[in-house]
């Protein structure tokens, strides 16, 4: 009777390593799927920290991104070539004047265009909010920027609220502005 | 749990065919076979001693070697189906995005493209499928060595010297006969095998000899190789342990390296040489003179930037850490990055000159030239003639409500909008200036800006790779090449010699595999020590060998 006793504890126990073992496989497969079919290139997610960055814009003034901590941050990603850039810039325009004292900030990051361009945009469309050049792309590639233009919506808290990778409605931009206010 | 009671009196658990202890045929199947089955030594798998709840099911369900090769035949014909149309990072845009992908395949190769890039089958690699059916393989990999490599280990460690009459009899090389000396026969047996390098052991009259156990661990070996291989590939899912990504460099330009936050590139100049009919010996000149040239050399010669760590990105202050000249199988190295020559294109616009001439007269004012790159606003000729540069268009497509259009910004076919002032205009002359086409938007100039000459840079394909899992790869290759050795060039050989009660002399011999050797073995000791002639009893038509693994379930 004793044996069979230890038989059944035995089988108790291999049932444990079995499960065990399956259970650890299941999980580092499972996982591995996971990460690799999510995988969408997508470096920053909303809900991150928006990576910290400093580039220099038109006028030689230093902007650090942290440093609108607590502020808003229309972070926009654009080319003078591309067209739906053109179209949304006079909007950003329009409503950077009207939230910048209602602490939403706008900056315009160039990918790595000459100064003499981004320049003759920014006379051509009057706009007046801050454009910065990332002349190595090393911005451009902290967030993973594909689309021109993107957008990266960036809380008071310092946190990706949105991304947005088409072009913007005059509307539609107004709404996302009032959305990253400090309350 | 069930078991099974042996005559000897030994509890054997549920599925084992041969008594653990004495070595007597348990289950009918066997006992209706002539030849012991010696898979496992007789020992009962895993898979075949419990089968009641959920996770026993599972289990036996991976413990199948039958499952097994199914999922290998399944991942083989996925794997060749998937060389059928071309693979995503392949085609135009490298799959990066989905519906542009989609559209890919399916003007090109209709429904069926349709169908193949829905499936899957156009990302192989990457389709969760795909990867699950290779997990499966793991699990089936770690669950049949399990299953079966413990009560192989457990029977051949606790193998019993005195085997049964029953079982030498039941075994392939059999032998029984009267000798005159029983005692002096054994001792002398057991001197030639021990010659041969075997293991012996004796116990009441019986003997074992042994060796080459550890072939028998070959395919466990084998598995264990393969499992670290997979897991190798697995962490490549893991952030930072695998980088794969490639960028263009123009020379003269510094850019941040794809994948490698902190660390910068800059291109010093890129080398495209070929061997022509002045440069080179025999060796290649009938290639020359069929193809005109062959290329001998593409090189980039880089400077390798870092910032400090914790530096952000956008920050200027990184440091030169080393320059090299980059060639075809001679990458950039640095801190596990390797970044190779991979593509290259030439002569791309770098800079042009104009010289302001008087229209009239043909009087050239002077030259400027415009780097495309990083044009300037303003261009003092000297004499108080200037050009300022309005604006410029990289790549000039057209007009779109009198605005002029760039499609990229690469420097294509550049425009430019010029202001010309001289001492004859003071107040300035504007002129749209692009390739073959020179337009006045504000009325009739006196002045001209005539196109001189131009400039062009090459530019460099990096490819920028980091692979921290090859060491686990590699290990697992090295150690799957150890297991097919183990268990193919090594066979693990057991001879059992016993006197039986009527003063008969009992010899058995099993091996792995190469039965020719073990005989040659026994025929040696049957001759020194005068063993009973043995016969092989395998009847050729019915059995053949069946390596272990191939289960019946």
């Amino acid at each position: 009777m004793n044996k069979q006793q230890e038989r059944e504890q035995k089988r108790k126990r291999q049932q444990i390593i079995r499960t065990a073992i399956l259970a650890v496989l299941a999980i580092a497969i499972v996982y591995t799927i996971v990460v690799n079919v999510t995988k969408d290139e997508d470096i920053v997610k909303v809900g991150d920290t928006a990576p910290d960055f400093e580039l220099v814009d038109l006028e030689g003034n230093t902007h650090r991104l942290s440093d609108y901590r607590g502020e808003g941050v229309f972070l926009n990603f654009w080319g003078t070539w591309c067209g739906p850039c053109k179209k949304e810039m006079p909007h950003m325009e329009k409503y950077f004047n009207e939230f910048e004292d209602q602490g939403v900030n706008i900056l315009a990051v160039n990918i790595s265009e000459s100064d003499l361009k981004v320049q003759s945009f920014a006379n051509t469309y009057g706009l007046t909010f801050p454009i910065v050049i990332d002349k190595t792309n090393s911005v451009r590639d902290a967030y993973n920027v594909r689309p021109l233009p993107t957008t990266f919506l960036v809380g008071p808290d310092g946190k990706v609220k949105k991304i947005i990778e088409t072009e913007m409605s005059e509307q539609e931009i107004k709404t996302y502005m009032e959305s990253i206010m400090p309350s | 749990m069930s078991s099974i009671k042996c005559e000897c009196g030994h509890l054997n658990p549920e599925g084992t065919d041969i008594c653990q202890n004495c070595g007597r045929p348990l289950s009918t199947e066997e006992k209706s076979k002539k030849l012991a089955d010696m898979r496992y030594d007789g020992a009962a798998i895993r898979s075949k001693t419990h089968k009641r709840t959920v996770v026993d099911k599972i289990w036996n369900f991976f413990s199948s070697v039958r499952v097994g090769v199914g999922i290998i035949i399944a991942i083989l014909v996925a794997s060749a189906i998937g060389t059928i149309l071309p693979q995503v990072f392949y085609i135009p845009g490298g799959g990066a995005n989905e519906a542009q992908t989609a559209r890919y395949y399916e003007d090109n190769y209709g429904i069926f493209g349709q169908i193949y890039n829905a499936l899957g089958l156009s990302d192989l690699y990457g389709s969760w499928w795909f990867m699950t059916l290779v997990g499966m393989l793991g699990i089936s990999l770690v669950v049949v060595s399990l299953d079966r490599g413990i009560p192989l280990y457990k029977s051949l460690k606790n193998q019993r010297i005195d085997r049964h009459p029953s079982f030498l009899k039941r075994q392939r090389l059999y032998g029984e006969g009267q000798v005159d000396d029983p005692d002096a026969v054994m001792k002398k047996a057991a001197e030639k095998l021990k010659e041969q390098r075997y293991n012996i052991r004796e116990k009441n009259g019986a003997l074992l000899a042994e060796k080459g156990r550890w072939a028998r661990w070959g395919p466990y070996v084998n598995h264990l190789g393969l499992i670290i291989f997979l897991f190798g590939v697995m962490l490549r899912a893991l952030p930072g342990f695998y980088v794969d990504e490639s960028m263009w460099l123009r020379e003269g330009e510094t850019l941040a390296v794809k994948g490698a936050p902190g660390l910068y590139l800059e291109n010093k100049g890129f080398t495209f040489d070929v061997y022509t009919q002045e440069n080179t010996d025999e060796v290649f000149s009938e290639a020359i003179e069929r193809v005109g040239s062959v290329a001998s050399n593409y090189q980039t010669d880089v400077a390798l930037y870092e910032t400090p760590e914790g530096a952000l990105p956008g920050s200027t202050n990184a440091e030169l850490v080393k320059e090299y000249s980059i060639v075809v199988n001679k990458p950039l190295k640095h801190e596990g990055f390797h970044i190779f020559q991979m593509d290259f294109k030439l002569d791309e616009l770098s800079a042009m000159t104009f010289a302001l001439e008087n229209k009239e007269t043909g009087e050239s004012l002077g030259e400027m030239t415009v780097n495309l790159a990083n044009p300037e606003k303003e261009y003092d000729l000297g004499n108080g003639a200037k050009v300022e540069l309005l604006d410029y268009y990289p790549d000039f497509d057209g007009f779109e409500n009198g605005e002029p259009q760039t499609a990229t910004p690469i420097p294509n076919n550049p425009a430019f909008l010029f202001k010309m002032t001289t001492p004859e205009t003071p107040e300035g002359e504007t002129s749209f200036v692009a390739i073959r086409q020179t337009l006045e938007p504000l009325g009739e100039n006196t002045h001209k800006l005539a196109f001189q000459a131009a400039e062009t840079r090459d530019v460099s394909g990096l490819t920028i790779r980091k692979d921290k899992t090859i060491p686990v790869i590699v290990l697992g290759g090295v150690i799957f090449m150890i297991g097919v050795v183990q268990g193919s060039y090594f066979n693990h050989r057991r001879f059992w010699i016993r006197k039986s009660e009527n003063g008969q002399i009992l010899v058995a011999g099993h091996t792995s595999k190469n039965w020719v050797a073990l005989q040659r073995e026994l025929d040696a000791v049957t001759e020194y020590a005068g063993l009973p002639a043995y016969t092989d009893q395998r009847d050729k038509e019915e059995q053949s060998d069946i390596p272990e693994g191939d289960s019946k379930s």
